[in-house]
């Protein structure tokens, strides 16, 4: 089961050929063999803060290096310049990291409000931005459970920015620029299948080491980013109330009932309509 | 307002129909009216910082923040803008589905009102727009959206334009004096208000559907799967007591044009009105205690959260309910004017509690809108407003129609 690590690059690289070679073959994903999402696991009792991540992500997306300071109590964040960031909290294991980016949800939020679908979930698993389609509207950052997509306020031609898993690096057959960066390697790009199947692992062997939980795994319906922590992840300011299943589901019940309406209640407002045109005649007796 | 005796005889007086509609773009009376002095300056303003926005970005001009993307231009100008446009198609389901001739006189100014809101607030969207370049996007199908609330409203707000156009298209044609053209639309009148108010039923809902993804961001307090409801509910009574309202400030500005009939109409018609926004307050105010009961957030009544819900719930949904009530019992006019604005100011606060106030509450940076965000959201209401006592002047809209449209007959 699952796909070794050439077998990864060999469907990578038939999906950047198809992709290379023309639209239209890649307008036929039924013809193609059914590839699994794929995603990111961070390591956070691995991770050493070093910062290597933000600095190839800043570089690999020709956005500005960061020059504020990292440390524990203050809160960095992600912004229309910086698609990822670490953070240092001080919990009951000492001091611990926490990488913040995109969760490339299973179903995201972002993608679903999308009236264009400029946000757009890959069948590899990225969620990835795509200007040409953007109107601006940010229905995507209000719906974002994470606040992950970031918009460029002060410019005339604004645009989402916001972590693509390295997208176009994925289509060359190339890792995330982040997890090839980490020297600590808390960072491993996959199968979601398998990352989870290796979280599993790690806890497993090390249970003193880990906190018994995969974040991502059930959270907002399963995320492409997977975070293992050392202590509970509220310890790491993650919203651990999050609901399990999607958010898309949520407005699931909205959108099915349109076209019940749309049928329905035309008929019904003849009816009325024809059933009152009495009242009418007799009015105008009466006048 | 001057006086508009104005009737379409001029044009067979060897006019064009160029000429005719070249003398009606001339203002008619004073202008320099007290409206006009306040209205023209923040216009201008405003038109400057609409400049500003498209040269410099959004952040020069609004306090938007990654954690709040959507400020008064959405939760005000839109949202509840909308709402109270919700006028237009309570009246004509009473109108044209119910046949309650009682309302017809109102109709067509209540029908202009909806469209002009419509045009503007669903307008102010485009000011909005990061990339509004790109708004035709969802509509000649570059990538259609269908799983998005937003692809939903944004074409409802396109074809309930057009069907409100429908509608309103009669007084166009006797204002222009084509008959035949008048005969086809007036035909065409039943079916746009079917379907208008199938569109109204879906996005007025859906407005608060919009917000269903957001169920972390928003105060539990408003935040329920019943948004689409309540939203739907409360747009009846919202644009009703606009109809309330916006009715009695035309009856005095535009007093001149308003035949004696329709005079003695216009108190009926408010006690009327005032009756069915007192019903559906009540069943607004009561689905409104089942989710809170539902929700089980008794806690959270004793947080400053929490008076202000009380406040909005009791103060302004509670009490105008009431005041209808006593108004309709006592016939009393200037009560049902009271009990409207405050029902306004209402659907203001809830959908400000929606859509921004209860939008992170907890946010350590609250938004706050800038100054220039009202004075634009200003400027666009005043525009509205010179465009409908434009049309009011002109067009037989409160105004008895041509005598020929009632030979026809």
């Amino acid at each position: 089961m699952g796909l070794d690590r050439r077998g990864f690059m060999k469907t990578l690289g038939i999906a950047g050929v198809t992709l290379a070679v023309g639209k239209k073959l890649h307008a036929k994903p039924k013809e193609e063999k059914e590839v699994e999402f794929y995603g990111m696991l961070y390591d956070s009792a691995r991770c050493v803060g070093c910062q290597s991540c933000e600095v190839a992500c800043a570089e690999a997306h020709e956005l500005p290096l960061s020059t504020d300071e990292l440390l524990a109590g203050t809160n960095r964040e992600t912004h229309d310049k910086r698609r990822t960031v670490i953070n240092a909290y001080s919990t009951s294991k000492g001091e611990v990291y926490r990488k913040t980016q995109c969760f490339h949800c299973n179903e995201p939020a972002c993608a679903a409000a999308c009236l264009t679908q400029a946000m757009h979930k890959t069948h590899e698993g990225a969620v990835i931005w795509r200007g040409d389609k953007c109107m601006g509207c940010r229905y995507c950052m209000v719906s974002c459970p994470f606040d992950i997509p970031k918009f460029e306020y002060h410019s005339a031609n604004p645009k989402i920015e916001k972590c693509d898993m390295c997208y176009e690096r994925q289509l060359e057959g190339k890792m995330p620029v982040c997890v090839e960066s980490c020297p600590a390697e808390a960072l491993v790009f996959g199968t979601r299948r398998e990352l989870i199947k290796e979280a599993r692992k790690r806890i497993h062997e090390n249970p003193e080491m880990y906190y018994d939980h995969i974040y991502g795994e059930h959270e907002a319906g399963g995320t492409g980013f997977l975070q293992l922590s050392p202590v509970p992840f509220e310890e790491l300011g993650l919203n651990v109330k999050i609901q399990k299943s999607s958010y898309p589901e949520l407005s699931k019940g909205f959108l099915y009932s349109v076209p019940t309406i749309f049928v329905l209640w035309p008929a019904v407002l003849l009816g009325i309509h024809e059933a009152t045109k009495n009242n009418k005649a007799k009015e105008e007796e009466n006048e | 307002m001057s006086n508009t005796e104005y009737t379409l005889q001029s044009k067979s007086d060897g006019q064009t129909t160029w000429q005719f509609l070249l003398s009606e773009l001339k203002p008619k009376g004073k202008w320099l009216t007290p409206f006009n002095i306040i209205s023209i300056p923040i216009m201008l303003l405003g038109l400057g910082l609409i400049v500003l926005r498209f040269w410099k970005g959004l952040g020069a001009v609004t306090n938007l923040t990654q954690d709040v993307p959507w400020g008064i231009w959405i939760g005000f100008d839109v949202v509840t803008g909308v709402a109270f446009a919700g006028g237009a198609y309570v009246l004509t389901f009473m109108v044209y589905i119910l046949n309650m001739q009682k309302y017809h006189s109102i109709v067509r100014i209540t029908v202009l009102n909806g469209f002009l809101a419509y045009v503007f607030y669903a307008g102010a969207l485009l000011l909005d727009l990061g990339r509004p370049w790109n708004v035709i996007n969802p509509i000649i199908g570059n990538n259609f959206g269908t799983s998005s609330v937003l692809f939903l409203v944004a074409w409802h707000f396109l074809l309930y334009m057009i069907a409100q156009l429908i509608e309103f298209s009669p007084t166009i044609a006797e204002w222009l004096g084509a008959r035949r053209a008048r005969k086809i639309l007036s035909g065409m009148t039943i079916a746009a208000v079917i379907f208008g108010i199938t569109l109204s039923t879906l996005h007025q809902s859906g407005l608060g559907a919009l917000y269903l993804m957001a169920k972390d961001k928003i105060h539990p307090l408003w935040y329920s799967e019943f948004i689409p409801v309540m939203f739907f509910v409360s747009s009846i009574f919202a644009g009703l007591s606009m109809v309330i309202f916006e009715g009695s400030i035309s009856h005095k500005v535009f007093s001149d044009q308003i035949s004696e009939k329709n005079h003695h109409a216009q108190n009926g018609i408010l006690i009327g009105l005032s009756k069915i926004c007192a019903g559906t307050m009540f069943a607004y105010f009561f689905l409104q205690m089942l989710v809170f009961i539902h929700g089980q957030h008794w806690d959270l009544l004793n947080t400053p959260m929490g008076y202000w819900y009380l406040l909005e719930m009791i103060g302004f949904v509670l009490l105008p309910m009431v005041l209808f009530f006593i108004a309709y019992r006592k016939n009393s006019v200037l009560l049902i004017r009271i009990a409207a604005i405050v029902t306004m100011l209402g659907i203001i606060l809830n959908r400000l509690n929606v859509s921004v106030i209860g939008f992170k509450w907890d946010a350590a940076i609250r938004y706050v809108p800038t100054w220039m965000e009202i004075v634009v959201t200003l400027a666009v209401i005043f525009t509205e407003i010179w465009i409908f006592r434009w049309v009011v002047n002109r067009l037989p809209v409160l105004r008895e129609s041509p005598s020929w449209v009632k030979k026809e007959k």
